[in-house]
């Protein structure tokens, strides 16, 4: 296509004094991934195929179903059955000829994330399990790339952006650090949408990364956004990253490639946890690795049994003091430990067996003030 | 002493209205009487945000806090 016919199609928003042809300039040589074809994918790709956005790239594994026509608007019942990434492909090629739409018709695990991501320069979440929301976080933080996220439950929709250029950037893990388990929320095959929902929140993460891309505006920046579509009240909560966020997140991308997200979503916690009695069977059965994952200093100090001492926040580079088939973390509480489970699961997998101990050092040395002597 | 109430997602579902606790005088205060009032509470993940920011730990509040209390969704 000509350069005036170029001009022509984004004449609307060239004009913008914000946006210009500067900004126009800066959208064709961006390349964005959408990760997730379907409610929040659709609205989305539409508008930043529209926009201009030069490479866009689309990933989904999914196949177009009947029941997702009611709020996947790109596609007809022609598709159903049809790959969604390449459906997509096909048609937003139609609308914008002149971009470049790479389809990915791939489920995105840990073993291709960080070599995708790496080609792109925004990544966008319109993906529909926890699972693969806390692994493409990861990624993002990992790789210091900008991430778009939206989900919606219902009539409500979030909307944020993970700068993910320095420590004081919030990711996903700063407003929830862990994953609930199967079940504990409702996906949208179980609780049900309203089709318009997502269209709604899935139009403004492209809005996001075009205001990302352009550097015009504020993006949602270290901001939750909250939309609810029945009383149209938006409720905007600011954020602010912690300290603790960053021994949740693979180190590396070794360690990334050995997390296992499906687990840390799916298998219940209890299971992991031990009181006081079977610890101190564990203990004495020996072979067993006892970690105190507490701060040094912190107060009682442990000197009934052996362990190693390694802080929560420095378990992942640490992971290798670690020598026998059985693992056991305490703290104070019983919180952080289970924290310190789930990374050291995350890191050896189904290799070692890990436990955190219920109620921590603090119940445990009630219980041994209990035993009789 | 009674602070504005805020929920989301599920949450609201399970309180089914209009929420007030009275004589609280910080957050882990409020969350227990919460999850004493509605025991479904405590099996869910929430953040808890006091006037528009998200909190980390106990937090104090007044007669004219307004508390959020927010699920995550995965819904895309």
């Amino acid at each position: 296509m000509s350069d005036q016919n170029l001009y022509e199609r984004y004449h609307r928003q060239i004009i913008l004094p914000e946006l210009g042809e500067e900004g126009q300039q800066k959208l064709f040589f961006a390349k964005v991934l959408v990760i997730g074809a379907g409610g929040l994918g659709c609205p989305a790709l539409q508008y930043l195929t529209a926009a201009g956005i030069g490479t866009i790239g689309i990933v989904d594994d999914d196949t177009v179903a009947l029941n997702n026509l009611h709020r996947q608007v790109l596609y007809s019942v022609n598709d159903i059955g049809l790959s969604k990434a390449e459906r997509a492909t096909h048609i937003l090629q139609q609308l914008n000829p002149d971009i470049k739409i790479i389809s990915y018709n791939e489920r995105l695990e840990n073993q291709n994330a960080l070599m995708l991501f790496e080609e792109f320069d925004i990544l966008i979440d319109g993906t529909d399990n926890f699972s693969t929301r806390y692994m493409i976080n990861d990624a993002c933080v990992l790789l210091n790339k900008p991430l778009v996220y939206g989900a919606i439950s219902q009539f409500e929709g979030q909307v944020s952006v993970f700068g993910n250029r320095n420590d004081e950037d919030v990711n996903y893990r700063d407003i929830f650090p862990d994953p609930p388990k199967d079940g504990e929320v409702l996906n949208c095959a179980e609780a049900g949408v309203l089709g318009v929902l997502p269209g709604i929140i899935g139009t403004m993460m492209a809005n996001e990364t075009i205001k990302l891309i352009t550097g015009i505006g504020e993006p949602l920046i270290n901001q939750l956004f909250t939309y609810n579509a029945l009383n149209n009240q938006v409720y905007q909560l600011n954020l602010s990253a912690r300290k603790e966020t960053r021994s949740l997140i693979p180190k590396d991308g070794r360690a990334f490639l050995q997390m296992d997200y499906v687990w840390l979503c799916a298998s219940p916690v209890q299971q992991s946890e031990i009181g006081s009695d079977i610890f101190n069977d564990m203990i004495s059965n020996g072979n067993v690795d006892v970690i105190d994952v507490r701060e040094p200093h912190e107060m009682p100090a442990v000197n009934e049994f052996k362990h190693l001492k390694i802080p929560l926040a420095q378990l992942s580079d640490n992971s290798s003091l670690i020598k026998s088939g059985n693992i056991i973390a305490f703290c104070q509480s019983g919180k952080r430990s289970l924290q310190a489970a789930k990374i050291l699961s995350g890191i050896f997998g189904d290799t070692k067996n890990v436990y955190s101990l219920r109620g921590g050092i603090v119940q445990w040395k009630q219980d041994r003030a209990k035993q009789p002597v | 002493m009674s602070v504005k109430i805020i929920l989301f997602g599920k949450l609201a579902e399970i309180a089914g209205g209009a929420v007030s606790v009275e004589n609280v005088a910080d957050t882990d205060s409020l969350i227990n009487t919460l999850h004493k009032d509605y025991p479904e509470f405590a099996q869910t993940k929430y953040l808890i945000a006091v006037d528009k920011q998200v909190i980390k730990e106990n937090t104090v509040l007044n007669k004219k806090s307004t508390v959020a209390l927010l699920p995550p969704f995965s819904g895309g």
